[in-house]
C-alpha cells in the first residue's frame, strides 16, 4: 500500500438546492467503482466533481495523490462515456474520435491510424466515415467507448453508459469496457442503477443517498446485506423493474 | 364576418374627427403654404387673426413640407385642390405654377408692392423677399466661408444641412445660385460640395431645426435669418455669411386659384396681403423684407444683416425651362 | 379531418382569399406598368437608377454583415453565459426593436448617436475630433443594426441552447475551446439559423424605407423605396416610380429565389433542451470578453430606447394629451389598424383552412398549387413592399386627392398584408394542432359546418386569433411607408403626425409623441408575445 490512490476524495463538499452533499472516498488504481443510490442522491455530483464539471465549495479531489481541485475538466486524465449525446451529431464517427486525441483536430497520420485501431477494437473496423445518427444505440456507446479507449486516461467515469440498451446488449457492452479498461488500466467510476451491472463488473460499491456516502464497501455479498435502510429501500423499489 | 360591421364603423369615426369642426354658416378660405409659415412662431396665427377680424371668415392654413412641395401637391391634385389661395412659391417657380392652368389673374392693383428688380405679375403678387445666404454658428465655426467658392472647397469636416430641390425653395435657390456663379462647371461643384453636406432636408424648417440643435455649424437659410436669433434670443451667435460672388434673391408669392370655391373672399385675402395687416408679420415672424408699408418700423437688428452687393435671379422662364434637368443633373452630382 | 363539404368550404374560401390578395397586389402593379410604359429615361436618369441600386444592394449587404458578424459572438457569448442575473431581462429587451415603429427608433437612435448625443460626446471625451454622423451611410446602418442585431440573435441562440448538454460536458471533458469549439460545434449548429437569418435581414434592409428616409440624408443614399416615394411625392414621376418599383420587386424576387436555395430544410436532430450549465465556458477573468460583448450589445440596443422614454418625458405630454390632433390622429391609427388586423386574421384563417384542406387529402396537383400558393401569399407581400404597393394605389387613385374611403381602405389593405405572414406564422400551428385534437371528435359526434366553426374551431384557436391580430395591431400602429404616399391633412396616423412633427423641427412634440406611439406599441407587443407564451406559439 505504497502507492498514492487513483482517485481519493476529502471531505468534498458541494451543495445545490436543497441538496448538501459531502463526499470522502478513495480507489486503488485498476479497481472497478458501481456508484448506486436513489435518483436525486448525488450519483451525478459525484461523477461531475471528479470531471470537473461542477466545482466543489469546499475539500480536495486527489488524482494520484496530487490535488486536481485547480485543473480543468480537460487536464484531469480523465475520460467519461454518457448515457447519451456523446457524439456530436454532425460529425462523422473517425473525427468524434479523433477529437479525444487533439481537440482541434490537428491529426498526423499515426494519430488517425489510432482512431482505426480504437474502431477496430470495438468491432466496428470501417464505421469511421459514417455519422453517428446511421448507427444504432449500442454501436455508438462502442464510438464512446473506442473514443476512451484511443485516448488512455487514467480515470474512466461512466454515467450509466449502457442503461436502454436492453439486457444482452448491456452485458455485451459491460464486457467490452471491462477489456478496455484492463487494457489501459484504467481505473472506472461507474454509476449505474442496475444491482446486476454493478454486481457483474464492480468489485467496489458506493451506495449514495441524501448526498452522503451511505456505504462503501466491497460488492461481494453487498447486496446480501440487511443492516442498510436506506439500501433496502431502494433495492425494494427497483428490484421489480 | 365581422370585418363587414366593423369597417364602416372605423371610417364613419374617422371621417367624423376629421371634417372641420367650424360647421357654422361663416365662409372658409383655405390657404395653402408651407409649413413655417403656420408654424406657432411663424407668420400664420398672427395673420389668420388680423383677417379673421376684417373678413368675417374662417382662414385655414395648410401647410406642406416646403414651396417646391406646394407646387408638386397642386399639379398631383390639379382641379380638386379645394384651397382658395396658393402661398409661398417663388419667382423660380410662377412659371410652371402658370402652366398648370389652375392659377388665374388676381386682377388687383399691386403699385404699392416692391421688390428689387421689380418684379410684377398678373398671376402671381409678392409678398415678401430675402436673399439666400449660409448661416453659421459662430460658435463653432471661427472661419465662416467667403464665398460659394470657399463653401465649395472648404473642410468637409464642418458640415452643411440643405434642402431638397425637389421639395424646397431654398434648396431649389442654392441649386440656382450655384448655376448663377458655376455654369457648367455647376455639377462639378456639387460633387465637391456633397462632401460636406451632412444631410439634404425636405424643407426649411426641418434644415434649420437640425442646425439650432447643433447637428451641423452651418445651413442654408436668409440673409435675414440671424435677425430672429438677435430679436427673439437676443443673441448673435448665428451670423449669415457674406459671399463674394453674391447672393441668390428669392421673392416669395402668392396666386389665386381658379377653382377657388369661395373666390370673392381668395381675392380679398390677395388684397390684404399688400397692407400693413399682413405685412406687419413678416419681418419678425417669417424673418423676410416685407415687400409693402408697414404700420411699424423694422426692427434695430436688420440694420445689421448682409445686404449683398450683387444679387442673381434667374427669370421665370429661364427657371421653368431648365428646372427639370438641373435637378437631374444635381441628383446625379449628389448621389455619387 | 374534415367532411366533404367542409373541404369544399375550405377550398372555395382560401381561394377567394388568394384572389383578394393576388388582386391587391397585381393591379398597383399592372397600374404602374401602364402608367410607366410611355416614359423614357435621360442617360443621368439611367446613371442615377444604377447608382441607388447599387447603394440598396451595398446597405442591405453592409447591414447584414454587421449584424451577423455580431449576432453570431454575442449568440455565443449568451449561450455561454446561461445564467448570469438579467439574461431573462436581457433576451426579452432583444424582442422589442421588431415591433418599435422605426420613426420612434431613429428618434431615440438621434438621441444617442446625433452630434450632441451621448455616443459623440464620449468620443469627444476620447479626443476623437471628427463627431459620428448619424445622416447616411452610418446612420442607416446603425439604425438597421439596431433593429436586425436583436432579431438575429433570437433565431440563432436557440440553434445552440438546443444542443444537449453533453456535448458541453464532452467539449470540456475533451479540451475543446475557443476557436476549435466554435469551428467544429457552435458554427455549424448556429449556421443554418444564421444563414436564415442573414437572408431575412438582407430582405428587411433592401426593403427599408423609413429609416432610410428619416436619416439617409440625401440622394447619395437613397434606396430604392425611398427613391420611389420621392419620384412619386417630389417629382411626380410615375416613369421613373416605375423603373425603381421594377428593379426593387426583381431584387426581392431573386433575394427571395436565393434564400429558398440557401435555407433547405433541416432534419431535427434529438435534443434534450436548454442546457443548464457550461462547463466549458471558462469562468473569472476569462468570462470578460463575453460579459463585454453582452454588457456592449445591451447597452447599444437599449440606449435608445432609454433615451426615447427620457425625452419622451421631458415633453409637455399633457398639452399633447390635450391637443385634438393627437386624438384624431390617435383615432385614425387605431382605426386603421384594427381594421387592417381584421382583415389580415381573416385572410390568414382562411388561408390556413384551405391549406390544412389541401394538405389533408392532396391527390391533385391543383390541391398541391393550393396549398402552395395559400403558403406562398404571405411572403408575396414581402416581394412586393408597401411602398410599390401604395405608388400603385396612389397613381389609380389620382393621388388619392379630396378622397378618403379609397386612401383607407388602400391603407389598411396595404397594412393588413404587411402583418399576414407574421399572423400566418402564429395561427398555422395552432390550426394543426386544433384540428389533430378535435378532428376526429367532432366527426364523431356529427358537429359540422358553421356549428362545427363557431362551437369548436374558432373557440379553440380563440388564443392564437387574438395574438394575431393583436400583433397586426401593433405592426400596423407603427408603419409609416403605406400613410407616407397619402398622408395628407385630412388622413393623419401617429407615426404620420410625429414625421410632420420632426420635418418641423417640434423636436419636443415629437419625443413626447415618440413616446406615446412607441408605449402603445410595445404594449401591444408585449401583450401579442404573453398570449403567444401561454399559447405555445410566438410570432418567433
Amino acid at each position: 500500500m505504497t502507492q498514492p490512490p487513483a482517485i481519493m476524495f476529502d471531505r468534498v463538499v458541494y451543495g445545490i438546492g436543497d441538496l448538501r452533499a459531502e463526499f470522502s472516498f478513495q480507489r486503488h488504481p485498476g479497481s472497478v467503482t458501481a456508484i448506486l443510490g436513489p435518483s436525486g442522491a448525488g450519483k451525478s455530483t459525484l461523477l461531475n466533481l471528479a470531471a470537473g464539471f461542477l466545482v466543489p465549495d469546499s475539500g480536495v479531489i486527489c488524482m494520484d495523490g496530487r490535488s486536481i481541485n485547480g485543473l480543468p475538466p480537460s487536464g484531469r486524465g480523465v475520460s467519461i462515456v454518457f448515457q447519451d449525446n456523446n457524439l456530436f451529431a454532425h460529425l462523422d464517427i473517425r473525427t468524434n474520435i479523433g477529437l479525444g486525441l487533439d481537440p482541434a483536430l490537428r491529426l498526423d497520420q499515426p494519430a488517425w491510424s489510432t482512431v482505426d485501431k480504437a474502431l477496430e477494437r470495438v468491432g466496428l473496423a470501417g464505421f469511421g466515415r459514417r455519422m453517428p445518427g446511421t448507427l444504432s444505440g449500442g454501436e455508438r456507446q462502442r464510438v464512446a467507448l473506442a473514443r476512451a479507449f484511443a485516448r488512455r486516461r487514467p480515470l474512466l467515469l461512466l454515467d450509466e453508459p449502457f442503461d436502454g440498451l436492453g439486457p444482452g446488449l448491456a452485458a455485451d457492452m459491460l464486457g467490452l469496457m471491462l477489456e478496455i479498461r484492463a487494457e489501459v488500466g484504467a481505473t472506472v467510476l461507474m454509476v449505474t442503477h442496475d444491482p446486476d451491472e454493478a454486481r457483474a463488473a464492480a468489485d467496489q460499491i458506493l451506495f449514495i443517498a441524501k448526498g452522503r456516502i451511505a456505504a462503501d464497501a466491497p460488492s461481494d455479498g453487498f447486496f446480501e446485506r440487511r443492516d442498510l435502510p436506506e439500501l433496502d429501500a431502494y433495492l425494494g423499489s427497483t428490484g421489480e423493474t | 364576418m365581422r370585418i363587414s360591421h366593423v369597417l364602416p364603423v372605423a371610417l364613419t369615426t374617422m371621417l367624423a374627427f376629421s371634417s372641420s369642426p367650424a360647421a357654422s354658416a361663416e365662409k372658409t378660405l383655405t390657404v395653402y403654404t408651407y409649413e413655417s409659415f403656420v408654424s406657432d412662431w411663424g407668420p400664420g396665427p398672427k395673420i389668420e387673426a388680423a383677417f379673421e377680424a376684417e373678413c368675417n371668415c374662417d382662414l385655414k392654413w395648410v401647410g406642406v413640407a416646403d414651396g417646391v412641395a406646394l407646387l408638386n401637391r397642386l399639379k398631383l391634385e390639379g382641379e380638386k385642390a379645394r384651397a382658395g389661395v396658393v402661398l409661398g412659391l417663388d419667382t423660380n417657380l410662377v412659371t410652371e405654377a402658370k402652366n398648370t392652368g389652375l392659377f388665374e389673374p388676381h386682377g388687383l392693383e399691386t403699385k404699392s408692392v416692391s421688390v428689387p428688380g421689380g418684379f410684377s405679375d398678373t398671376v402671381f403678387i409678392p409678398y415678401d423677399y430675402s436673399h439666400f445666404a449660409v448661416v453659421y454658428d459662430s460658435e463653432a465655426i471661427s472661419a465662416p466661408p467667403a464665398s460659394l467658392k470657399d463653401l465649395v472647397e472648404g473642410d468637409p469636416r464642418d458640415k452643411i444641412v440643405i434642402q431638397d430641390p425637389r421639395t424646397s425653395t431654398p434648396g431649389l435657390g442654392l441649386l440656382l445660385w450655384m448655376k448663377s456663379v458655376y455654369g457648367d462647371d455647376a455639377k462639378a461643384a456639387w460633387e465637391k460640395l456633397s462632401k460636406r453636406v451632412l444631410t439634404v432636408t425636405p424643407g426649411w424648417s426641418e434644415a434649420y431645426g437640425l442646425f439650432t440643435s447643433g447637428e451641423a455649424p452651418m445651413v442654408l437659410s436668409y440673409t435675414t435669418s440671424p435677425a430672429y436669433h438677435m430679436v427673439a434670443e437676443e443673441t448673435d451667435r448665428y451670423q449669415a455669411a457674406e459671399f463674394a460672388e453674391g447672393h441668390y434673391l428669392q421673392i416669395e408669392v402668392a396666386g389665386l386659384l381658379a377653382h377657388a370655391p369661395e373666390k370673392e373672399l381668395a381675392r380679398q385675402f390677395l388684397s390684404f396681403m399688400m397692407t400693413p395687416g399682413f405685412q406687419n408679420e413678416i419681418p419678425t415672424n417669417n424673418w423676410m423684407m416685407p415687400v409693402a408699408a408697414t404700420s411699424i418700423d423694422l426692427p434695430e437688428a436688420f440694420s445689421t444683416l448682409v445686404s449683398p452687393q450683387k444679387s442673381f435671379l434667374y427669370s421665370p422662364e429661364d427657371a421653368a425651362e431648365n428646372r427639370a434637368a438641373w435637378i437631374d443633373e444635381w441628383l446625379d452630382a449628389m448621389s455619387r | 379531418m374534415l367532411t366533404r363539404t367542409e373541404h369544399r368550404a375550405a377550398r372555395a374560401a382560401g381561394l377567394a382569399a388568394l384572389l383578394c390578395i393576388g388582386l391587391a397586389l397585381a393591379v398597383p402593379v399592372l397600374v404602374l406598368v401602364a402608367q410607366g410604359a410611355g416614359t423614357g429615361l435621360s442617360a443621368s436618369q439611367g446613371e442615377y437608377l444604377l447608382r441607388i441600386t447599387r447603394f440598396t444592394l451595398m446597405q442591405a449587404g453592409l447591414s447584414t454583415i454587421l449584424s451577423l458578424a455580431t449576432a453570431v459572438p454575442l449568440a455565443r457569448a449568451l449561450a455561454r453565459r446561461p445564467a448570469f442575473p438579467g439574461r431573462r431581462w436581457l433576451i426579452n429587451l432583444f424582442a422589442v426593436p421588431l415591433g418599435l415603429p422605426p420613426l420612434v427608433a431613429a428618434l431615440g437612435l438621434i438621441e444617442v448617436w446625433g452630434r450632441n448625443g451621448i455616443a459623440n460626446k464620449g468620443l469627444g471625451l476620447l479626443g476623437v475630433e471628427t463627431p459620428f454622423s448619424i445622416y447616411g451611410l452610418s446612420g442607416i446602418l446603425i439604425a438597421h443594426v439596431f433593429f436586425n442585431l436583436p432579431l438575429a440573435v433570437r433565431f440563432i441562440l436557440p440553434g445552440l441552447e438546443r444542443l444537449p448538454p453533453e456535448y458541453w460536458k464532452t467539449a470540456a471533458n475533451l479540451g475543446m475551446g475557443g476557436l476549435s469549439l466554435f469551428r467544429l460545434i457552435e458554427w455549424p449548429a448556429m449556421r443554418q439559423s444564421a444563414a436564415g437569418a442573414a437572408g431575412l435581414v438582407f430582405m428587411l434592409c433592401a426593403t427599408s424605407f423609413t429609416l432610410v428616409l428619416v436619416l439617409g440624408g440625401g440622394p447619395a443614399a437613397t434606396t430604392l423605396e425611398v427613391a420611389i416615394y420621392q419620384a412619386l411625392r417630389f417629382d411626380f414621376d410615375p416613369g421613373r416610380a416605375l423603373m425603381l418599383a421594377a428593379i426593387q420587386v426583381g431584387l426581392t424576387l431573386a433575394v427571395m429565389l436565393g434564400l429558398k436555395l440557401i435555407s433547405a430544410p433541416s432534419k431535427p436532430g434529438d435534443t434534450k433542451g436548454g442546457s443548464t450549465s457550461r462547463p466549458d465556458a471558462p469562468h473569472g477573468l476569462h468570462a470578460l470578453p463575453d460579459a463585454v460583448l453582452i454588457g456592449v450589445a445591451g447597452v447599444f440596443v437599449g440606449a435608445p430606447m432609454v433615451a426615447v422614454i427620457i425625452s419622451g418625458l421631458q415633453a409637455d405630454l399633457s398639452r399633447l394629451l390635450a391637443d385634438p390632433q393627437f386624438w384624431r390622429a390617435a383615432t385614425t391609427s387605431l382605426s386603421i389598424g384594427v381594421a387592417a388586423a381584421l382583415l389580415s386574421v381573416l385572410l390568414a384563417g382562411l388561408l390556413v383552412r384551405a391549406r390544412y384542406s389541401a394538405a389533408d387529402r392532396s391527390a391533385s396537383p391543383a390541391l398541391g398549387l393550393l396549398s402552395a400558393l395559400s403558403g406562398a401569399a404571405s411572403s408575396l407581400t414581402l416581394l412586393v413592399p408597401p411602398v410599390v404597393l401604395g405608388a400603385g394605389w396612389f397613381l389609380m387613385l389620382g393621388g388619392g386627392v379630396g378622397q378618403m374611403l379609397a386612401p383607407l381602405a388602400v391603407i389598411v389593405t396595404v397594412n393588413a398584408l404587411m402583418a399576414l405572414p407574421f399572423v400566418m406564422r402564429v395561427i398555422e400551428p395552432a390550426h394543426l394542432s386544433a384540428m389533430q385534437r378535435n378532428g376526429r371528435l367532432s366527426l364523431s359526434l356529427g358537429i359540422t359546418g358553421f356549428s362545427r366553426l363557431w362551437q369548436i374551431d374558432i373557440p379553440a384557436l380563440r388564443l392564437p386569433l387574438v395574438t394575431g391580430f393583436v400583433f397586426a395591431v401593433a405592426l400596423s400602429l407603427g408603419d409609416l411607408g403605406a400613410i407616407a404616399l397619402f398622408g395628407s391633412d385630412r388622413i393623419v396616423t401617429l407615426p404620420w403626425l410625429l414625421y410632420q412633427k420632426l420635418g418641423s423641427y417640434r423636436t419636443s412634440d415629437a419625443a413626447g409623441l415618440a413616446l406615446l406611439l412607441g408605449g402603445l406599441t410595445m404594449g401591444l407587443m408585449l401583450a401579442a408575445d404573453r398570449l403567444g407564451n401561454r399559447n405555445g406559439t410566438t410570432g418567433q
